[in-house]
């Protein structure tokens, strides 16, 4: 017989470690973040699937955390920005070449929406070869679906053209 | 801005899911893209919801000379990366690289789309297009629905009773045909203000035989518009895609809404018409060769 | 010398917490607080006859429910009016918790707490409030002809008649050669941060204190308002600006409702209390700017030189008028721009709508006033046949004319007098910038491609900085650590990195020794909040005063201990030594030890200092009239008036005449805010200005029903640029430093916006020939408007058509 729930246990492994959290069937999966797992980096702008500040990577695919129920990763793999920097070992963090490009192009002003591009910008360079050098029309797809009020997007774009180029070295 | 309370059920299989939706108020849950939102703004309070995304078997598009059939769970991200469907109905793709953007496209579904009848979907109007039809699995079994009798209204369909849209099935291209698909939108990714998607066959000498168009964000259910009087016969590099952009105007019923008049959607269904006849035939004329 | 920083496009400092997840923003704070929803009236117009909450009691987890009737003391009076006019003839404020009538939709009727937002929003579903629905009036034209009234004690709709005058225009107007009148509309945008606002608080009993967090751009005047509000004494009440994810205004606001209704909840429950704005209440709860209908008759000769102007606005205000009459008087005195005006009169009657409040959006006032102005430079251009720039050219004031008096009153009481510019070097900056010479040619290129373009621009100048004042407090601790701190807010700009910046250049410190805190009513109390592009220029400032009195300080105790003379000595890397004589000197954090009598020697750092510490003066004491103990200097920039930045833009457009689709392919900028801290966040703040610009200009507007409903309250309809909306930028700069203040900076926070409008209507006019009177503009009003035979064409529309090139 189908279980039919208000509430669930899920499990799920973010940032590479498995997390449990019993929530209401109703909590979006960026509240369950948010509130429920406590990593708040991801943020909530709209609400509406619009913005995109609430993106993370489930399963290797950055979606809208807003437009999924937290019950339906229950079992899957979830990166926040929280894991986007992995540890060096020796007490302190390297971070991804996207985030420093952010840093270091000024792509961010109030940060905000800033994970949510951060997300959305990792996965697409990790998903594509980079020795192959980044085209414009693949930067505007990599950035075209998330709303910044501050920046202009100038140097967002430019932020992925740096963090390209850093991970076409590395490769 | 967060969901009402709900019930939620991830059944294993079809049967179970039918099962489950059979409860009042029981709506079925695929990608959400068009659902949570919804939902988050309480204009939709199901008492349960049956997410289908543990239902095995509905994650595959099946390519054959007949068509594709696309799975209830096949992401938009999916068939727009399919080459063999894409081969067999070009449409697809097409029309799929239109959808909202990338982390949209990893989550929404096509056959989900199609199931929530938005006359602002892109893949409602290519099923229409393409004359395909959905697969539909209810109680008494299961039954293949075409889409005129799918689509019944804005966001309303011929669904009656606890069922599932497993498939849409969109046959492939006829030969010496070609087709194209452009969307005018405010933004990049947004609702269209009028999309446009055409096929146009020619025969043996190349003359125009078929000229079939359906719109989006045009009418209140998807339509496929003939154009063909105004270009049949023509040799395919001297048509009058513009005559057949002019005729469209006159077939089309747009409404007005804040991002655009009844007039001015009409005037892109005409400039789209134009633009998209010309690209597909182009194409017919390009495969004609090559077959 | 790595702390001479002022100048140089330092990395932000902020961007290390930022870009890993770690910003605390408002809804990071309080994890077990108490969710506050709202009831939100949704008609525009009604009056409250009745609140059932029966069925709403029965939900698990509500924990209170609070109607007007729960208000009490000052909290049942009506919200404040904040900056009163004698002009505003008849202002009025809602209630925190609507009081028997409703104005707009969105106005807040019932506050629910409850266990979490998701149970809230159930309680709010289940609340039933029944209205006796009025008429509504929507629109400035509406508003205007008042056929039905907002108040009903305000017949005429007319909240405030703002009138300012430099002579008398009528009988210049009457000898002038020419005249030209024309009216044209601007319509409603918003602010819209991608972080709506937000309150939590938390209220301390045993200490009877209570701690606000809100997401503001005025902290020490929220703290002001909730202790008058709530009767607290102010020292009992302390409000923090944690990270704010955007302003852009609608957060220099305040007291908002929930900053108020919130605490008081925390209070009377005792327990934390977090209310995060969404979306859909941030369209129809907060506020919304830039309506206005603008009737303008100009004078002006045979050369285009102006010789009278006479402006009649009417300034959509919404519902109420909190923020008094700010907005139109930036408007009114702010038009004039960078021109030379013979005599100018300006009326802005401020009108009540039932729809959102109005109050600044980034600009304030400014993208209309330079709409008005720089629309009639184009007409005057139009009717003499005249290059647009050589009209401008004509009427600039010249960089010898400063400083130049306007004869106008600014918003903050002072004089308009124009401190510093160059206003035709900034022309021919963007004249070469953006190609103005070659428009015809790629007019021509274009038309090939089958391609109507245009080219605009529009010039500025814009009051930034206004007083009355702003504080800064650094302190050298014994660990070399200089903290630093001011009382306005940061939503972005990069404050912490900025005024890093000053310090170490003035107090000569190594950067990372440097921790800056902003918008804390614990650091510092006495603030005037972030907006008018004043952060830069006033805190900026203060912070450099202070930085100044403590390098003072600290070498008046470093010469006694190095037997030296003040004069000589210098700091450099954070260490004091005599100039020109290597190794002898003294780290400041020594000296900062030694500043305090009282050397408890807690760490290593006293420790040292004693071997410094000379024998006491037993003639004196230890802390001498006049000084203090530490190493500390608190100080206040309080300026005589305003700066004024300014600058041009230029945009080229390309239209599809088939669709009438606009496509901004070019977008130059020429910016002067004066001595910049740091060009890299400058130009990112004009990046952001012009992505703000382009969407007022072609995207965005509320479109309000004549039933004043908000028909695009959603990211879905309301139409932000995305990346691929905003065109790529250029920019160029020029400095001309500001007199007024010790840095010789000018505000640059808004400027990039102001002109969009009028730079991109110009454009839009000049590709189609046909008169662009009412902005912002979507590709079907354009479609509207050319295929209309009535609407006006050109005079160089006119001309083209009869040369045969293309209209």
């Amino acid at each position: 017989m189908t279980r039919v729930d208000t509430e669930r246990t899920i499990t799920v492994t973010v940032n590479g470690v498995p997390r449990e959290a019993t929530v209401p069937v109703r909590r979006l999966l960026s509240d369950a973040l948010r509130h429920d797992l406590g990593l708040t980096g991801t943020h909530v702008g709209c609400e509406h699937g619009v913005c995109g500040a609430c993106t993370v990577i489930v399963d290797g695919a950055p979606v809208r955390s807003c437009l999924m129920l937290a019950v339906q990763v229950d079992g899957s793999e979830v990166r926040t920005v929280e894991g986007l920097a992995h540890d060096d070992h020796q007490g302190g963090q390297v971070m991804h070449p996207v985030q420093e490009a952010f840093r270091e192009c000024h792509a961010l002003q109030c940060g905000f929406c800033t994970p949510g591009f951060l997300m959305t910008i990792a996965a697409g360079l990790e998903g594509r070869d980079n020795s192959v050098e980044i085209s414009e029309e693949e930067v505007d797809e990599m950035v075209g679906g998330n709303l910044c009020r501050c920046t202009g997007y100038a140097n967002i774009k430019k932020a992925v053209h740096h963090a390209a180029a850093a991970m076409k070295d590395d490769a | 801005m967060k969901p009402a309370p709900f019930s939620y059920a991830d059944p294993g299989s079809l049967d179970e899911a039918l099962e489950v939706l059979a409860e009042e108020g029981a709506k079925v849950l695929a990608g959400g893209q068009s659902l949570l939102p919804l939902l988050s703004m309480r204009l939709a309070a199901p008492a349960t919801l049956v997410d289908i995304n543990r239902v095995p078997g509905l994650d595959a598009v099946d390519v054959t000379d007949d068509g594709v059939t696309v799975g209830a769970l096949v992401r938009h991200h999916a068939l727009l990366h399919h080459d063999a469907a894409a081969r067999v109905q070009p449409l697809l793709a097409r029309a799929t690289a239109n959808v909202a953007h990338p982390a949209i496209r990893n989550r929404g579904t096509t056959v989900g789309s199609i199931a929530h009848a938005d006359p602002s979907g892109e893949m409602t109007s290519v099923l229409a297009l393409t004359d395909g039809s959905v697969t539909v699995a209810g109680a008494a079994g299961t039954d293949t629905v075409g889409w005129r009798d799918f689509f019944v209204g804005p966001l309303e369909t011929s669904i009656a009773g606890p069922a599932v849209v497993t498939s849409a099935f969109f046959p492939a291209l006829p030969p010496r045909s070609g087709t194209a698909f452009a969307e005018i939108a405010r933004r990049k990714g947004d609702y269209a203000v009028c999309g446009a998607g055409v096929v146009v066959t020619l025969d043996d000498d190349r003359r125009v035989t078929s000229a079939r168009a359906s719109y989006v964000s045009v009418g209140i259910v998807p339509e496929v518009h003939d154009l063909t009087e105004a270009v049949a016969g023509a040799p395919v590099e001297k048509a009058d895609w513009a005559a057949a952009g002019a005729l469209a105007r006159t077939l089309v019923e747009p409404d007005t809404d804040i991002h655009a008049s009844a007039d001015y959607r009409r005037l892109l269904v005409g400039v789209l018409t134009e633009r998209t006849l010309a690209e597909a035939a182009a194409e017919a004329s390009a495969r004609a060769t090559r077959e | 010398m790595t702390t001479k920083l002022f100048g140089e496009p330092v990395r932000r400092r902020e961007d290390a917490r930022l870009i890993t997840g770690k910003g605390r923003y408002l809804d990071d704070i309080g994890h077990d607080a108490l969710a506050a929803a709202f009831v939100r009236s949704p008609h525009a117009h009604a009056r409250i006859t009745g609140i059932d909450v029966d069925a709403a009691l029965e939900v698990e987890g509500l924990v209170a429910l609070y109607t007007y009737e729960d208000l009490a003391g000052p909290m049942a009076e009506p919200l404040p009016v904040l900056i009163p006019h004698p002009q505003l003839h008849a202002p009025r404020t809602g209630y925190p918790l609507a009081n028997g009538e409703v104005n707009h939709v969105g106005e807040p009727v019932v506050m629910v707490v409850a266990t979490d937002r998701y149970v809230a929003e159930d309680v709010c579903d289940r609340i039933v409030v029944s209205y006796e629905e009025l008429p509504v009036v929507v629109g400035v034209d509406a508003a205007r002809a008042a056929r039905s009234c907002v108040h009903e004690e305000i017949p005429d709709n007319v909240a405030a008649r703002h009138h300012q005058e430099t002579g008398d225009v009528e009988p210049v107007l009457a000898d002038s050669p020419r005249t030209l009148s024309f009216t044209q509309y601007i319509e409603r945008s918003a602010c819209m941060p991608m972080e709506g606002k937000g309150v939590h608080a938390k209220w301390d009993a045993d200490d009877d204190s209570l701690r606000v967090y809100t997401s503001t751009q005025a902290s020490t005047s929220v703290r002001a308002a909730i202790a008058a509000k709530l009767q607290l004494s102010l020292d009992k009440v302390e409000v923090i600006a944690p990270d704010v994810g955007g302003g852009f205004g609608v957060k220099i606001m305040h007291p908002w409702p929930e900053e108020l209704l919130i605490p008081m909840a925390a209070i009377a429950l005792g327990q934390e209390v977090k209310w995060s704005e969404d979306r859909r209440e941030h369209f129809i709860g907060s506020a919304h700017e830039r309506q206005q209908r603008q009737e303008i008759t100009v004078g002006y000769d045979d050369d285009g030189r102006i010789t009278a102007l006479d402006v009649h606005i009417w300034h959509d205000n919404g519902a109420y008028t909190p923020y008094g009459i700010i907005v139109p008087i930036v408007t009114a005195t702010q038009l004039v721009g960078p021109y030379a005006l013979p005599v100018y009169r300006v009326i802005v009657e401020s009108v009540y709508t039932n729809t959102v409040i109005v109050t600044p959006y980034r600009g304030a006032g400014r993208p209309q006033g330079c709409y008005a102005m720089e629309r009639t430079m184009d007409r005057i251009a139009d009717e003499l046949g005249l290059d647009r720039a050589v009209v401008r050219e004509r009427n600039l004031i010249q960089p010898d004319q400063f400083p130049y008096d306007h004869q106008l009153t600014f918003q903050d009481g002072r004089p308009v007098i124009y401190d510093s510019g160059d206003y035709p070097g900034l022309l021919d900056k963007l004249r070469t910038l953006v190609g103005w010479s070659e428009a015809e040619q790629l007019r021509a290129d274009a038309g090939a491609r089958g391609k109507l373009l245009g080219v605009g621009m529009a010039m500025y100048v814009e009051g930034t900085g206004p007083g009355p004042y702003e504080g800064g407090h650094v302190q050298v601790l014994g660990s070399g650590k200089v903290l630093v701190s001011t009382g306005l807010t940061s939503q972005g700009q990069g404050h912490e990195t900025a005024f890093a910046q000053i310090v170490a250049s003035e107090l000569g410190v190594p950067i990372e020794d440097i921790e800056v805190t902003t918008g804390d009513t614990r650091r510092f109390g006495y603030a005037v909040g972030t907006f008018a592009s004043r952060a830069a220029v006033m805190s900026g400032n203060a912070i450099a005063l202070a930085a100044r009195g403590v390098k003072e300080k600290a070498l008046r105790i470093a010469a006694e201990v190095l037997e030296a003379s003040p004069e000589d000595l210098e700091i450099d890397e954070g260490v004091v030594q005599v100039k020109g004589v290597p190794g002898t000197s003294i780290p400041l954090r020594t000296v900062a030890v030694l500043s305090n009598p009282l050397r408890y020697a807690f760490d290593e750092a006293a420790r040292q200092a004693t071997q410094f510490a000379g024998p006491g003066d037993d003639s004196k004491p230890p802390v001498a009239p006049g000084d203090a103990p530490g190493l500390e200097h608190r100080d206040y920039y309080s300026p005589i008036r305003s700066t004024f930045a300014s600058g041009a833009h230029a945009a080229i457009v390309e239209i599809d005449p088939a669709t009438w689709e606009i496509d901004v392919v070019k977008y130059a900028v020429v910016h002067d805010c004066g001595n910049v801290v740091n060009p890299m966040i400058v130009e990112g703040q004009v990046h952001g200005g012009v992505a703000q610009g382009v969407g007022g200009a072609l995207y965005e507007r509320m479109a309000y029903d004549a039933d004043g409903q908000l028909q695009n309250a959603s990211f879905m309809d309301f139409l932000m640029p995305y990346a691929s909306e905003v065109p790529d930028i250029d920019i160029d700069h020029q400095q001309t430093p500001s007199p007024l203040n010790p840095l010789g900076i000018k505000g640059a926070g808004e400027a990039g916006v102001i002109p969009g409008t009028a730079a991109i209507a110009s454009a839009i006019e000049d590709a189609v020939g046909r008169r662009i009177a009412s902005m912002p503009i979507s590709p079907t009003e354009l479609y509207d408007l050319v295929r209309n035979d009535s609407s006006e064409m050109t005079a160089a529309a006119q001309r083209r058509a009869g040369t045969g090139v293309m209209a």
